[in-house]
């Protein structure tokens, strides 16, 4: 169970994040969680937002390059070792964590962190039958 | 086939005759109508009837673009101020505008080469033709304007710029060939994609290209996205407007309308004349024109001449395609680099179209090269690594061609400014 991200090309230079965070609310898409991956000249915005397929055609208007691509959103307890209990699924397995980041999610009081991995699906099962919380995207943005 | 048409395929022995008699009639006005050329000509040595042979041309002095400037605006003028019929003027980049006049037989003799460029390129009087040139000062939109009304075409006037308009009519109007800038029509392609106009199912088939060089690569780019046929389009006001000279379907070179436009390919430096074959700077003479005739015209642009017969079957010569001009060369640590260089490099690199900018800069006494390439959805994905690849990629071509690192930056989309004439390619800091 996957759900869907928006990534997008940023430059380095003030204010490109607020130009894109400008566009997406005038179009009344609610930003859920945000991550920054940067290097020295550009960076790359991802974005959990409400409607993926909207806020994306309205960047590509305002001549943004955006791509959608496959995560996975879970639950993790916020207790001592919520983070490495998800964590622990894929040891020695051959799936790989690329990258991973919080958003807030307001039906429950633990975070959800959200995962890109090298196999999404197979994160997907492994993560289920371990009995986590994945989320599909109807649940985390509709539901 | 028009009777025009004829002409591309004349007997080269009766073409030169025809050249010779002109070419002297022309000398012989200029020396006796224009001042410049009196006291030019008397400096040199050389007299009208100097000319014996086409060669002896070699004997005569240039006509540099800094005379035309200093001979503001109508000093140059060889008929009566009453037969002056159109005033053009390009935009100079430095001061005034470099003017140029025409006679109502100057006319026909642009809307005659201008018609013969665009039959060169397999157009007819079915064809409805859309010229996204600038009307105006600028000669591109009224040169490749009466060109195609004089082949009977349905002309669109629609003039440069306002690109959703322009592929709104392409679309309605099933126009069936574009006048314009390659520049530009890459920007209708990038546009056309956004608003999901397939070009591939309209009735566009041919483009006729020109008022900047452009390369092989981009030729390439544009039909493998709209499926036309593309011609280069090579001219200049100076020497008339658009319409000098024309790609055929041989795609081999540009026949030269040398009829009324006679080429010279000269050593920059030295000035003098080289060989058939060799590269140098394009000079022209202009045998037929009567209100403004220009002797040996240096052009900037550097190209080559071949009188070898073309697969087309036009006994014209053909100059190599202008790639670059000899003022557009920017020299960088020494090293000659030419912005069409760059451009194949990007082109090549898949993915990336080509809106790119070059910015030199020096830094304690040391040139930089920054290249800006704007990013493509085709080639954006979430991975950092694959921008990464992109810019080593495109870092380490530049690195093989011209042998200087040159700092890549990834731009975004719209960052690098478009223009509907000519594209602005090199931002020089170096004396700012
Ligand atoms: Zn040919």
């Amino acid at each position: 169970m996957t759900i869907r991200q928006l990534s997008i090309f940023l430059e380095n230079r003030v204010g490109r994040l607020a130009t894109i965070a400008k566009i997406l609310g005038d179009a009344g898409q609610n930003i859920r969680g945000l991550s920054v991956a940067d290097t020295q000249d550009f960076g790359i915005l991802r974005l959990i937002v409400d409607n993926v397929d909207a806020a994306a055609a309205v960047l590509r208007q305002h001549d943004v390059v955006c791509h959608i691509n496959e995560v996975i959103a879970v639950e993790v307890a916020s207790t001592p070792g919520g983070l490495a209990k998800v964590l622990s699924v894929f040891v020695n397995t051959k799936i790989n964590i690329e990258y991973m980041y919080a958003i807030a999610e307001p039906k429950t009081s633990n975070p959800v962190m959200i995962f890109r991995f090298s196999d999404p699906e197979a994160a997907s099962q492994a993560l289920s039958q371990a009995g986590m919380n994945v989320y599909s995207e109807k649940d985390l943005l509709q539901g | 086939m028009t009777e025009l048409l004829m002409k591309d395929f004349v007997d080269r022995a009766a073409l030169e005759r025809l050249q010779l008699e002109r070419m002297q009639n022309t000398l012989d006005r200029v020396y006796n109508n224009v001042p410049f050329y009196k006291k030019a000509f008397d400096d040199a040595g050389v007299k009208p009837t100097d000319l014996k042979r086409l060669q002896d041309l070699a004997k005569f002095p240039f006509t540099m673009k800094s005379d035309l400037r200093n001979h503001y605006p109508f000093g140059l003028v060889a008929s009566d101020q009453k037969d002056i019929v159109r005033i053009h003027a390009s935009s100079g980049t430095t001061g005034k505008p470099t003017v140029v006049c025409y006679t109502q037989e100057d006319l026909g003799i642009w809307s005659e080469t201008m018609c013969r460029t665009l039959e060169a390129g397999g157009l007819t009087n079915r064809d409805i033709v859309q010229i996204g040139y600038g009307y105006g000062l600028f000669t591109g939109g009224l040169g490749a304007h009466y060109g195609a009304e004089r082949l009977g075409c349905a002309v669109i006037p629609m003039g440069g710029g306002a690109t959703e308009k322009q592929l709104l009519l392409i679309n309605d109007f099933g126009t069936t060939a574009v006048c314009c800038t390659p520049s530009f029509f890459i920007h209708m392609i990038e546009v056309a994609e956004k608003i999901g106009l397939d070009l591939r199912q309209t009735k566009l088939r041919l483009g006729f290209f020109g008022a900047e060089p452009w390369t092989e690569a981009m030729r390439n780019f544009i039909v493998e996205k709209t499926g036309i046929k593309a011609f280069d389009i090579f001219g200049l006001s100076e020497i008339i407007g658009p319409g000098v000279a024309a790609d055929c379907e041989a795609h081999n070179g540009l026949h030269v309308f040398e009829d009324h436009y006679y080429p010279e390919i000269i050593d920059p430096d030295t000035g003098e004349v080289k060989a058939p074959g060799e590269e140098g700077e394009l000079v022209f003479t202009t045998i037929t024109k009567q209100a403004m005739p220009l002797v040996r015209y240096r052009t900037r642009d550097i190209s080559s001449l071949t009188y070898e017969k073309c697969a087309c079957g036009r006994t014209l010569v053909r100059m190599a395609k202008v790639k670059r001009r000899s003022d557009d060369m920017m020299i960088i640590r020494g090293v000659n680099l030419y912005p069409s260089q760059v451009e194949s490099v990007i082109l090549n690199v898949e993915g990336t179209e080509p809106h790119y900018q070059l910015v030199v800069t020096r830094e304690k006494a040391m040139d930089e090269l920054e290249i800006r390439v704007e990013v493509t959805p085709q080639v954006f994905t979430d991975e950092v690594k694959g921008l990464e690849n992109l810019r080593n990629l495109l870092g380490a071509k530049i690195k093989q061609l011209i042998g200087i690192s040159a700092k890549i930056t990834l731009v975004e989309p719209g960052t690098i400014e478009r223009s509907v004439g000519k594209a602005k390619r090199v931002i020089d800091l170096r004396n700012s």
